[in-house]
């Protein structure tokens, strides 16, 4: 049954994890237990909240967290809303109140209505301090829920998600596995998310287990969540990326450790694998697309994802800023472009800017990720970063460039005797 | 001819652009077509073409200006507002498999249109509108220190307008939201006319925003009567100061952004591409680097109105002005420093993340104290409740709300749940209806017996308030729910079923707005034709305490006759209090700035240099380009500019008034 659908069922479940990481869990939990039973309650009965019944910890923090904004909050907001609706009435016209038309100043006042507000926002400020930090979606997560450490030998499950037009993509390195539109994981199992995107920005959320975090072309972004109680949920697309954005959300499912293995086993019998070329396949724009298994991935794809660079003769993002880092290729750097081959950049051109190109690839993509994860990084000359290797410049500099120059050289004519065992 | 030539000549316009397809785009036009030719049809037979062209469209009268701003905005809140019914339309029928009746293509232009037109064409033109009309008559200056300027402003902000208007019928507008993010903004994932309407519609409109910035600004450091200290401004005029500052100093970072993106998709650049080095996390940063003191921009003066009516209504000084200036000035800096809070999901870190979640949080401080001062100046007031002081409490009610959940927003790890989610609609919308629209709404009906010389028909303006205020919350309240069950803006289908009851109550309550808009219409129309006007011979018909109150309703064109002495922060209240007499005899010739029509020339070749640019007619944007400039040299050969009003035209103006005044006491 649809997690979405039995929401109110977990009205329940919102009382009994309501310790926050950041107050005494006994103070917090008879403040969590007065105050969200009354707050909560009405929202549940009558809709599916999720974000106020999520099922994972870290969701489940972020949800008490808007509950004691919003508790410290009204603290203020309710007595200015009384006193509003007091004076309104008090002091309207007819009523004789006192009147005191020249009565503007009051030094105490003044200072209760600065200091009240920054008061509040004292509190806030330190519980958003200390969230932030705590809740920071690239850190590792130490807890499963409410003292229930993460055990050193429990290894996070590792997710590659890269946001395609319109569909999400998730990769298990560990399993070797990929899936298209499903996202499963086992209960209580630490998950470590990288995320990247093929063209547009995007967001990836699944609001029953934690935040979301924004997945872009040609970076990477991280997530770390945890599922704690079995059941299927929503996973969405949460920042507009064009037309097919409506149907751009997967299912996720939490299961436990055995029915993780079967499903692991099911995906690796499916015929489909993922190479660079099947990729590039399932890359295209599409809409709506049911769940895809692949029972194999080939090796670096996600690097190549993240560097933009699954086209064989594109040069990885990576290799680009090493080069650059040591001084660039000079003239021959310029002169690398290839004409766009991929997404109909031809249609799309400006039309007064140069036919749409591409830097070619050097090293094969695969040296070229082997290279930035390997090589120490030169020391870049010192006049590089001014002037840059592609102008002319004076003899002596020049050959302070040599080892770099050399280097490159060198790897160039490496590249040309090696590159085809490579592939 | 061959298809070259037609290329050249028309660009990528070609037949094929046109909505023909679109039978819902077609029906519009059409009834556009029919009510735009009617009324251009009334005014051609009741010869109003003359009066138009002398009296307003080349009018350098701040004050008439002022008026075609509030004008063009309400046009506009119109467009702006159908596109919001048919969003919701949309949203409450699309279910289950069902794909409603918009499609992709039309339902994302419709958003990000809507948006646009929201903020650039329906709020900035109101709000400059109330500023252009109302801060010369707060200092007790004649005019803005630009007149020219000041036309010529309004007309590019019009031109903006046009550009919007004319995508809905040739060609598309964008379809990636009211920001407009790239890559999906670039030219690779949107090649069509789209975007460039955005673009260039925004720089046309952002020429004119910039410099009735300036203009005001100018005015209000310069031109103030004597004796008024910055300290002795009315808060009005503050609130317009510290919102010029903010559009002076952040409209160019719109402009340079905007302009990078155009470079991207024009010459080919990569400043936001996601390969080439480009980077599109520097586009949202600058963009919202501007965004955020937009925000401000637009309830700063809001604050002002409010402060106003408060006073004026509570019959009472204004409650802690030192503190409400302070206020101002503390918001105005801090909303240089919040921009990140827009995306804190995109990864930035814990500490900068907490940096400008706190400093967002920081802003609401001053805020509160703001609220507080309005509450304490009710306190020992005598409340009239006249319709300006409804939409106030109307407004202190729904604002602190939205303020809560702005606050909650900024807290990261809740945001990160929250973000791009209904919740962030309806709190925008939250305080930018609460707050700016309801402030819009009370100077409307504050100011217009100042402009109109009677007031505004009560009847009918309840009916808009409490349509509004239900239809508000009818409207946004589901909206809250819905971000709290995980459902994110900019949908266009849904699959869960549970979901739809919230969608038809929102829908419900839009069509209430909808009641409170034409309710607000009528208000207008009964008053403008009702034959039982209650004329307001005194030029003060709320007891006001500002000098715009001391002169008549509606003011000359001289605004005043003598410039007064300023004694006091409520300078009126204080002349009435010392029963200063109106001086009734010695006038004097007065100098003012002559009428031109180079404003709405400029303005027109900058629209015609626009569509050039959007259709790739680049033979007409050399051409236009040329004239623009030339227009514009020409004119400064252009020696008549000023002229003397008469001392007997004075005089006969001031003692109607005279007769006025010793006839109404």
């Amino acid at each position: 049954m649809d997690k979405m659908s039995d929401g109110a069922e977990d009205a329940t479940g919102v009382v009994r994890k309501p310790s926050a990481v950041f107050l005494p869990r006994a103070a917090m939990s008879r403040f969590a237990k007065l105050l969200l039973v009354p707050l909560v309650a009405p929202l549940l009965a009558g809709c599916n909240a999720v974000v106020m019944a999520p099922a994972g910890d870290v969701a489940v923090q972020q949800r008490d967290l808007i509950i004691i904004a919003t508790v410290l909050m009204l603290l203020i907001i309710i007595p200015v809303m009384v006193l509003v609706v007091l004076f309104a009435r008090k002091y309207r016209q007819g009523n004789n109140a006192k009147y005191e038309p020249n009565w503007d100043h009051s030094t105490q006042l003044e200072l209760v209505i600065w200091s009240a507000p920054l008061a509040i926002i004292i509190c806030l400020g330190a519980v958003t301090w200390v969230s932030t930090h705590l809740l920071d979606p690239y850190r590792q997560l130490g807890r499963l829920g409410p003292d229930r450490p993460v055990v050193a030998e429990v290894e996070p499950l590792e997710v590659e998600v890269v946001a395609l037009d319109w569909k999400w993509m998730f990769i298990y390195p560990q399993y070797d596995i990929a899936t298209v539109n499903e996202f499963v994981t086992p209960v209580d199992r630490p998950i470590s998310f990288k995320l990247t995107a093929s063209t547009v920005m995007n967001s990836f959320y699944i609001p029953a287990m934690a935040g979301q975090i924004y997945a872009m072309p040609g970076m990477q972004t991280r997530l770390h969540g945890v599922i704690n109680e079995p059941g299927t949920y929503k996973g969405i697309a949460a920042h507009y990326s064009g037309h097919g954005f409506s149907g751009m959300h997967f299912e996720t499912k939490g299961v436990s450790d055995g029915e993780f293995e079967t499903w692991v086993a099911e995906v690796r019998n499916s015929p489909d694998m993922l190479s660079r070329q099947r990729y590039l396949e399932v890359e295209k724009p599409s809409e709506r697309v049911p769940v895809m298994h692949f029972s194999g991935v080939e090796s670096g794809l996600y690097t190549a994802i993240v560097n933009m660079c699954v086209e064989r003769d594109k040069m990885c993002v990576s290799e680009m800023m090493s080069i650059d880092e040591q001084g660039g290729l000079g003239h021959a750097g310029v002169n690398n472009l290839a004409p766009e081959l991929y997404g109909g950049g031809e249609k799309n051109r400006a039309p007064f800017g140069p036919q749409k190109t591409y830097v070619a690839a050097i090293c094969s993509t695969d040296e070229a990720i082997a290279m930035t994860a390997k090589l120490p990084a030169l020391k870049a000359p010192n006049a590089a970063p001014l002037v840059g290797k592609g102008l002319t410049r004076p003899e002596m500099v020049a050959q302070s460039n040599a080892p770099a120059l050399d280097w490159l050289a060198g790897k160039l004519a490496f590249n040309q005797n090696t590159s085809a065992d490579a592939l | 001819m061959t298809n070259e030539f037609w290329s050249f000549i028309f660009g990528r316009l070609t037949w094929d652009v046109l909505p023909l397809h679109e039978p819902i785009v077609v029906i519009t036009f059409i009834v556009v077509a029919i009510g735009g030719l009617t009324v251009l049809g009334a005014l051609t037979y009741f010869k109003l073409w003359g009066y138009l062209w002398k009296e307003w469209f080349t009018s350098v009268d701040h004050k008439k200006i002022g008026i075609m701003y509030m004008v063009l905005g309400i046009i506009m809140l119109l467009r702006g507002f159908a596109d919001a019914l048919m969003m919701r339309l949309q949203q409450a029928i699309a279910f289950n498999g069902y794909e409603g009746y918009l499609n992709a293509h039309h339902y994302d232009q419709l958003f990000s249109v809507h948006g646009v037109i929201m903020i650039f064409f329906v709020a900035m033109p109101l709000i400059t509108g109330f500023m252009n009309y109302v801060v010369p008559l707060q200092i007790g200056a004649r005019d803005v220190s630009f007149p020219f300027l000041n036309n010529f402003s309004f007309w590019m902000t019009a031109g903006g307008a046009v550009l919007v208007m004319i995508s809905l019928f040739i060609g598309e507008f964008a379809q990636t939201g009211w920001l407009a993010f790239p890559p999906l903004s670039g030219i690779e994932h949107s090649p069509a006319s789209g975007v460039d309407y955005y673009i260039w519609a925004l720089q046309v409109a952002g020429v004119g925003t910039t410099l009735s910035g300036v203009n005001l600004i100018a005015t209000i450091i310069k031109m103030r009567a004597p004796g008024m200290s910055l300290m002795k401004m009315p808060v009005f005029t503050w609130t317009s100061l510290c919102t010029n500052v903010l559009i002076v100093a952040s409209f160019p970072i719109l402009t340079a952004v905007l302009t990078l993106l155009a470079l991207d998709r024009y010459v080919g650049t990569n400043f936001f591409t996601a390969d080439f080095g480009g980077s599109p996390m520097m586009y949202i940063n600058l963009i919202w680097i501007w965004g955020h003191p937009e925000v401000y921009i637009l309830i700063l003066p809001c604050f002002g109105i409010f402060s106003e009516v408060a006073s004026t209504f509570s019959g009472k000084r204004l409650f802690g002005y030192t503190s409400m200036v302070y206020a101002t000035v503390v918001i105005t800096v801090l909303s240089y420093l919040v921009w990140l809070h827009h995306f804190f999901t995109m990864g930035s870190g814990a500490s900068v993340n907490s940096f400008f979640g706190i400093t967002t949080m920081i802003i609401s401080i001053p805020t509160g104290a703001k609220i507080f001062n309005w509450l304490f100046t009710m306190y020992k007031g005598r409340i009239r409740f006249e319709l300006p002081m409804m939409w106030l409490i109307a407004f202190m009610l729904t604002f602190t709300i939205g303020g809560m959940t702005g606050v909650l927003l900024a807290v990261p790890p809740a945001d990160f749940v929250l973000h791009n989610s209904l919740f962030l609609v309806a709190h925008f919308h939250n305080v930018i209806i609460g707050g700016v629209l309801f402030g819009i709404f009370a100077g409307i009906n504050y100011w217009w017996p100042k402009a109109f010389g009677y007031k505004l028909n009560t009847y009918w303006g309840k009916i808009s308030f409490w349509l509004w205020n239900v239809g508000f919350w009818l409207a946004f309240g589901p909206l809250y729910v819905l971000g709290l069950m995980g459902v994110t803006r900019r949908l266009r289908t849904f699959d869960d079923p549970s979901l739809q009851i919230w969608f038809i109550i929102a829908g419900i309550g839009a069509l209430v707005i909808a009641g409170g808009i034409a309710a607000m219409l009528v208000q207008f129309a009964v008053s403008i034709l009702g034959k039982n006007k209650e004329w307001d011979t005194t030029g003060d018909p709320w007891n006001g305490r500002t000098l715009e109150w001391a002169t008549s309703s509606p003011p000359p064109q001289y605004n005043f006759a003598f410039t007064p002495i300023i004694h006091d922060n409520d300078a009126w209240a204080d002349m009435k209090t010392r029963h200063a007499q109106r001086p009734t005899k010695d006038f004097m010739e007065i100098h003012m700035p002559c009428n031109t029509g180079t404003g709405i020339v400029l303005a027109g070749l900058s629209v015609v240099l626009g569509f050039a640019l959007i259709w790739y007619m680049w033979w007409l944007a050399i051409l236009s380009f040329v004239a623009l400039i030339g227009a514009a040299i020409i004119h400064t050969f252009n020696y008549d500019r000023d002229y003397y009003i008469p001392v007997e035209a004075v005089a006969e103006v001031e003692d109607t008034r005279t007769r006025l005044l010793s006839g109404a006491r």
